[in-house]
């Protein structure tokens, strides 16, 4: 007998989560951004000398610290929730996220609690180069840790260096470099951190702002300026070669992500790239076949084949390509959903009676049942599904939130040669819009790299594992009630936390820089 | 040589001197942040992770054959779906 599924456990479950990762990304990237900022700077101090770039180097390290306090272990709320609401996941990839996520708990607890000591504790108390060491251990520290959670990240979008042991129901890492070298987890890695060093950027950048137009610490101001931009700038432009290598990865391993971000229904060859867009509301006919894409769109022709392929000619499949099966420009033969869908169920069948075989000590079918596990397992989470649109992400979110993005990277970029123009002809005091601008950025930086997590998970659905667990799948039976309310506590913590950062963040910024870095 | 091992046998008291210094000579926002980290750790793992957050196969089944066995009867008779 078929048991429901309370969907709305499964919605909750996802709403809890979304708010705790969306929450704890508030705190990371400034930490992850800033660790390398003030290494820049304190590295300029060392070089010359200067007491000026002390000055400035214990300022930044202040708000450094207050957000790395209130931001600290927000993160572990998602492995409590791995645990209570989603222990089927939990279970079946335990093996594989064992090894990062108990390397990341070393490196975050030992180098970073280390060195922060020193960091904050030790001017004056240590040398002034085993200071510096420190600031850049702490920095190299927090991004390592990032690796490792991200690696996580990478192996649920692209599972790749494991094996399935029908035993245990669990996925058993086999190659352990694969799982780290997997190019998805590689480009999330270098496009996260890149990311969130253009965010630290214009958090500096703004602040920085904000003195020069309040007319005070202008020189302080000046200086941090040109250390935030230069590095935005530069670490911005390699956020777009990550970005570049990452969408050319996902076009092959997440066709369907692909087809959603860039809100393409219907592949072609020659697809254009589409710079802008209004996506329609029609619902369609249910099918997306006769789907109105597009209420409006300036479309760049060819450019989206050639992004994906480096070739303007090649083909980029849509999502009805996709549903129905379609030969991808190598010439390899990608069959139709509905036809994943039948692996699927006779993978799920294979582990059904494979246990069965197992429990009464019938070798050989538990020989045969693996076999047929074994052949259709590349699409065990296809077997879920009882229609093959319900494979199709959400796609006006994954197509809005990926160009929010896009835009607002590129304004950044703009952000930091304008800093750079201004700063080299020494007029940025008198260019009191772009100080005003500069300003609002920082709630902008915020708002785009929330849309680069929204885009990487809203994205992947329906899969929690691509191919091999649909997020349906996933959830614990457990109260719907009982996740509602630990949602809303969450609010209530998270909200009280982020009320504290910006109270004590705003009373330091007025302080300024001359009482900073205790 | 005997210069090494007195700064070995003085390492750990001067590791303790320099936290110690360091949080004592602390301004009042950093006890602020401190008093704030330590109320939300304690309402994490002793609040959420106690009350609300129980592993779910840990506390419900005693060995990894039982959690496995549950693990592969949810997988194998999936459930249908209702709003």
């Amino acid at each position: 007998m078929i048991e429901n599924l309370d969907l709305s456990l499964v919605d909750w479950s996802r709403a809890q989560f979304a708010l705790t990762a969306m929450y704890h990304w508030i705190f990371v990237p400034l930490t992850l951004g800033m660790a390398f900022i003030i290494a820049i700077m304190e590295t300029i101090y060392v070089k010359t000398n200067d007491p000026a770039w002390k000055k400035i180097t214990k300022f930044w390290m202040t708000l450094f610290g207050i957000n790395f306090a209130i931001g600290v272990a927000t993160g572990i709320i998602l492995e409590f929730e791995f645990g209570t609401n989603w222990s089927n996941y939990s279970w079946f990839v335990g093996d594989i996220f064992g090894a990062p996520l108990a390397i990341e708990g070393i490196m975050a607890f030992f180098m970073e609690s280390t060195f922060i000591a020193v960091m904050f504790f030790g001017w004056n108390k240590v040398s002034k180069k085993f200071h510096l060491i420190s600031t850049w251990l702490v920095a190299i520290g927090s991004n390592l840790s990032a690796l490792w959670i991200l690696v996580a990240n990478g192996w649920m979008q692209n599972p790749v260096g494991m094996k399935f042991n029908p035993d245990t129901a669990r996925n058993e890492m086999d190659n352990f470099w694969d799982v780290l070298f997997s190019p998805t987890a590689v480009n999330k890695f270098l496009h996260t951190i890149s990311s969130a060093y253009i965010l630290a950027s214009v958090f500096v950048i703004g602040v920085s702002a904000w003195y020069i137009l309040k007319k005070t610490n202008v020189v302080f101001a000046k200086r941090s300026i040109v250390v935030a931009a230069v590095f935005g700038l530069l670490t911005s432009l390699f956020t777009v070669m990550t970005g570049d290598n990452s969408a050319r990865e996902i076009v092959r391993d997440q066709p369907m992500k692909f087809a959603a971000f860039e809100g393409l229904y219907n592949g072609s060859k020659g697809a254009g790239l589409v710079a802008l867009g209004i996506m329609s509301t029609s619902e369609g006919d249910g099918t997306n076949e006769n789907m109105k894409d597009f209420n409006f769109k300036i479309e760049i022709p060819n450019m989206l084949s050639y992004m994906a392929y480096l070739d303007g000619n090649a083909f980029v499949p849509g999502v009805n390509d996709i549903i129905k099966g379609y030969t991808d420009n190598d010439g390899e033969v990608h069959p139709p959903v509905t036809e994943k869908m039948e692996m699927g169920r006779k993978a799920i069948a294979a582990l059904k009676a494979y246990k069965a075989a197992k429990k009464i000590d019938d070798t050989v079918g538990a020989n045969e049942a693996e076999k047929e596990l074994k052949a259709n397992f590349k699409y065990f989470g296809y077997g879920y599904f009882s229609d093959p649109y319900e494979v199709v992400p959400p796609v006006s979110i994954s197509f809005y939130s990926f160009h929010i993005m896009v835009g607002l990277g590129m304004y950044f970029i703009l952000l930091f040669v304008l800093c750079l123009v201004y700063i080299y002809k020494g007029n940025v005091v008198n260019k009191k819009w772009f100080l005003r601008m500069a300003i609002w950025s920082i709630p902008l930086a915020y708002l785009a790299s929330e849309c680069g997590w929204i885009l990487a998970e809203m994205g992947r659905q329906p899969w929690v594992i691509q191919d091999l667990m649909p997020t349906m799948a996933a959830v614990s039976s457990i109260d719907s009630m009982s996740v509602i309310i630990t949602f809303f506590l969450f609010l209530l913590v998270f909200t009280g936390l982020l009320i504290a950062e910006i109270k004590i963040m705003l009373k330091q910024i007025k302080i300024g820089p001359n009482h900073g870095g205790n | 040589m005997n210069n090494v091992l007195n700064r070995l046998v003085k390492l750990p008291k001067t590791i303790w001197e320099f936290y110690y210094e360091g949080f004592r000579n602390q301004s009042k926002w950093s006890r602020q942040l401190w008093l704030i980290i330590l109320i939300k750790l304690f309402v994490m793992f002793f609040i959420l992770k106690l009350l609300f957050f129980p592993n779910f196969l840990k506390t419900k089944y005693d060995s990894d054959q039982e959690r496995s066995d549950y693990v592969i009867d949810q997988l194998t008779n999936p459930k249908k779906s209702i709003k």
